[in-house]
């Protein structure tokens, strides 16, 4: 009855082989592609390095002012200002502006990576149902995969820095961008499509005019989604070396540092909040349009 | 230039998983309901041979589920024919490439939809000029022409509203004039009334008698509404599970329907309101006096005029004021009795003899 009781696995000897196998097999990938692909995300790396450079350079009133702005013009709303204006304050105040400034930095290259790769492959899984068929047990992986685990082989193809950061970071956050841009665009009422057809509009016409005008409510969402989730990545990329609010939160817990974790997790907070918000707000102003009168 | 602006021969519409396989055992002469029972198909359209004159407008009328929604999309190919032909202006409509059959849905064929289909994202103008923006045309023509047809619809001064805000009437003006702006010869409107409320969608059907006064389009309209086909249609075409049952003018349809099923169509009509003196008149002689009317006078107002010169005689002039025959009470007492399933039956054997 040894079968039943003992599950017939693969001997210790033959998975370590396994392992060993899969192991070297990469290990070998990387010290052939390694520098390629660093090669290859250079340009991506100086311009982080520049735009962290230009934040943290230039004087602390003109940065809260430019985001005074930003929120303003994203969310009309002088509550949403204020608040993020106080906030930078109290977060300068309290000796954090430096690591905010490079997790700002890092957020706003990483979502517009993500916006940069997602819709596409968004709008392409809304076309065709094969490709859905296919992307969506991929999504489901990146979502569901432990980040550690994907954080192992980053490390080895580009070792320790702020690309292989971002790239767990956008592996972790681009999901539900492709998801909602997928998403929207097949909840395009099909009467609207068909009186696109109806007027002889060429397959890229009916993109531009009808579908991502229609699907931007929902895309929007998922640039919001994008965000939260970018920013929830912040402290396990700074075990991978990204400068940023994640490294005192990890010195903190440590070393049983609870102010110390607490500042700098609030700061994150502050940072989720206001881009939230702000987001949001400027996707409920793109559906404006919908407000009935009667 | 032909008389015939559209002409359909021998179309088939199936649908299910494989219509080709399918098509085989319609032609070998499966009915509607054995095909949905053995092969699991649905036939949709079965044998439509239609032709649409220039300029005129032609109703298609039918019930729910008796496939005019899917024959008017065949028009522009919306839908894909299972077999047949679709001659539009003397071109192939089927055998186009999906360059042409888009410049065919820009130029010669526009659409007015149900439920509006709206681009809920434009504003009103925008909407009318989206068929001018998709053909590449300048904007400062696009605003000319899109101006013109709001003012004409009757929408003048709603140009920077967005759909939600207008009633449904008003969405629908828009519509219409999104679909004339473009300047097509041919309209195709799908229950382009049918969403709104009876007031308005009188009004519409004003709008768009007064209006084809005007451009003279061959208007392809669709309707389950009878009173609507009577009172807007050049010509009736009746469906009935996907089939044609008859094609004939109004005065036509309601003297000698095909059938008992078109003649219980039009039993809850009121025949002195829709039918026209020239259908009842008997031919002229020349001792016929009394009043003089037009051939396009109803039964109503023939009544009427009766009443007022209180007489029992009249007699039926064309437009030229030629007399073209003559009219008495007897004939206007039988042209309001409905005709009996039995003279229907008469009638049907007589043309087969």
């Amino acid at each position: 009855m040894d079968f039943f009781s003992e599950f017939p696995a693969l001997s210790r000897r033959d998975n370590s082989a396994l392992r060993r196998f899969i192991d070297n097999g990469f290990r070998d990938f990387s010290r052939e592609y390694g520098e390629a692909l660093e090669n290859f995300f250079d340009p991506l790396l100086q311009f982080l390095i520049a735009f962290e450079q230009l934040l943290l350079a230039t004087p602390w009133p003109i940065v809260i002012l430019v985001i005074a702005g930003l929120t303003w013009a994203g969310g009309r709303s002088m509550a949403i200002t204020v608040g993020a204006i106080l906030s930078f304050l109290v977060i300068g105040y309290l000796g954090m502006w430096e690591n905010t400034m490079s997790t700002l930095a890092i957020i706003s290259v990483a979502t517009l990576i993500c916006i940069a790769i997602g819709i596409p492959i968004g709008i392409l899984m809304a076309r065709s149902d094969r490709a859905q068929g296919m992307i969506t047990p991929v999504l489901d992986v990146m979502q569901t995969i432990p980040s550690f685990v994907y954080l192992i082989p980053v490390v080895m193809l580009l070792g320790i820095g702020k690309v292989p950061g971002m790239i767990a970071v956008c592996i972790y956050a681009v999901p539900p961008i492709i998801r909602l841009t997928n998403l929207g665009i097949r909840l395009v009422d099909r009467e609207v499509l068909e009186a696109a057809d109806a007027f002889g509009s060429s397959t890229y016409q009916r993109l531009m005019d009808v579908q991502i005008p229609l699907a931007l409510p929902n895309i929007f969402a998922g640039v919001n989604q994008t965000i939260m989730m970018a920013l929830s990545m912040v402290v396990i990329a700074s075990m991978i070396g990204v400068k940023g609010l994640g490294i005192p939160v990890l010195q903190a817990i440590s070393n049983q540092y609870l102010a110390l974790g607490l500042m700098n997790g609030l700061a994150i907070v502050a940072l989720a909040i206001i881009f939230d918000r702000v987001t949001q707000r400027f996707g409920k102003r793109l559906q404006k349009h919908q407000e009935q009168s009667h | 230039m032909s008389d015939t602006m559209i002409s359909i021969r021998n179309l088939y519409k199936i649908f299910g998983p494989n219509p080709k396989k399918a098509m085989e055992a319609v032609a070998a002469g499966v009915g509607k309901d054995e095909l949905l029972e053995k092969n699991g198909h649905v036939l949709g359209l079965n044998n439509i041979n239609l032709d649409m004159k220039r300029n005129e407008l032609q109703v298609v009328m039918g019930l729910s589920g008796s496939g005019k929604s899917t024959l008017i999309r065949h028009i522009n190919r919306l839908i894909e024919p299972t077999a047949g032909e679709m001659i539009i202006d003397g071109d192939n409509v089927l055998a186009m490439d999906q360059k042409s059959l888009r410049e065919l849905r820009r130029h010669k064929i526009s659409m007015v939809f149900q439920r509006f289909a709206l681009l809920p994202h434009r504003s009103v103008i925008d909407n009318v000029g989206y068929g001018l923006q998709i053909q590449n045309v300048g904007k400062k023509e696009i605003k000319e022409r899109s101006e013109r047809w709001i003012e004409r619809v009757g929408l003048a001064g709603y140009e920077d509203y967005y759909p939600a805000k207008l009633s449904g009437g008003m969405q629908q003006r828009v519509g219409l004039a999104r679909a004339l702006t473009t300047d097509a010869e041919i309209l195709l409107m799908d229950e382009a009334f049918s969403a709104l409320d009876p007031l308005i969608r009188t009004e519409m059907q004003d709008i768009l008698l007064d209006l084809q006064e005007e451009i003279q389009k061959t208007i392809v309209f669709i309707t389950h509404d009878l009173d609507e086909a009577l009172r807007i249609g050049d010509t009736i075409a009746i469906l009935k599970d996907g089939m044609i049952i008859q094609n004939d003018d109004p005065q036509n349809i309601l003297m000698q329907p095909a059938d008992e099923y078109v003649a219980d169509f039009m039993k809850d009509i009121n025949r002195a309101r829709v039918l026209r003196v020239r259908a009842i008149m008997e031919p002229i002689d020349p001792e016929a006096d009394g009043p003089e009317m037009h051939g396009s006078t109803t039964l109503e107002q023939a009544l009427q005029i009766f009443a007022e010169h209180s007489t029992d005689h009249a007699v039926i002039v064309n437009k030229r004021k030629e007399k073209v025959g003559k009219l008495t009470i007897e004939d206007l007492i039988r042209g309001m009795k409905r005709p009996t399933l039995q003279e229907i039956r008469d009638a049907n054997d007589q043309q087969v003899a």
